[in-house]
């Protein structure tokens, strides 16, 4: 992280997007298992188009990627989440 | 060393409140007969379904969490559910230790009090 902003290289460009490190907040939080039964928790990690949203922006490790992608496609099984949802 | 495995099912919205019930006293004799020890038997209500199956949109959801040692019974269970017509959908997951205790605090209402926070 830029420690001082001034520095000598005026026209270094200031990367803004690793500002905020992020966190597998299952990890932080200490959750083992992801419920495929309860909608409103899955929905934090789908967009409004009902696609699985990436670790880049989620932030989630790769272990627990994996048990929300398969809790959610059992949830879609069970049409307790959408596979598509039709927004523009 | 039993495992641990747990079925939920979709009934038809348009049987009335008995035939539901009937249904899954079915399920849950069928399971009793094969001496398996239930967990939890629990409904989870009327639910609108995300998209329509068979031009439904909505239906009871059902589960079943029960231990057992052998596979056969639950392929026997999954056999009758597919041959039940009154049943949309139907899925059996087989569950790890963190499951198990995720369930056990659920069922003993841990969370809804506050946020649920799994």
């Amino acid at each position: 992280m830029r420690k001082h902003f001034n520095s000598a290289l005026q026209n270094e460009s200031i990367d803004r997007s690793s500002k905020q490190k992020k966190f597998c907040r299952f990890k932080k939080s200490g959750i083992k298992y992801i419920d495929y039964k309860d909608p409103n928790f899955l929905k934090q990690f789908i967009n409004d188009q009902g696609k699985i949203l990436p670790r880049r922006i989620t932030g989630t490790s790769l272990k627990y990627q994996r048990k929300v992608t398969q809790a959610i496609k059992r949830a879609r099984h069970l049409a307790i989440l959408p596979y598509t949802t039709d927004s523009q | 060393m039993n495992k641990n495995y747990e079925t939920v099912f979709i009934i038809n919205p348009v049987l009335s409140e008995k035939q539901v019930e009937d249904t899954v006293k079915k399920y849950k004799k069928q399971l009793d007969e094969k001496k398996v020890k239930f967990v939890c038997n629990e409904s989870l209500g009327f639910k609108e379904l995300a998209y329509p199956i068979n031009k439904k949109n909505s239906g009871f959801y059902h589960l079943f969490q029960f231990e057992s040692n052998d596979i056969n019974i639950v392929r026997d269970l999954e056999v009758e559910l597919k041959r039940d017509r009154s049943i949309l959908r139907y899925m059996t997951v087989s569950l790890c230790k963190d499951a198990v205790e995720f369930n056990a605090r659920r069922s003993s209402g841990e969370f809804n009090k506050k946020k649920t926070k799994k």
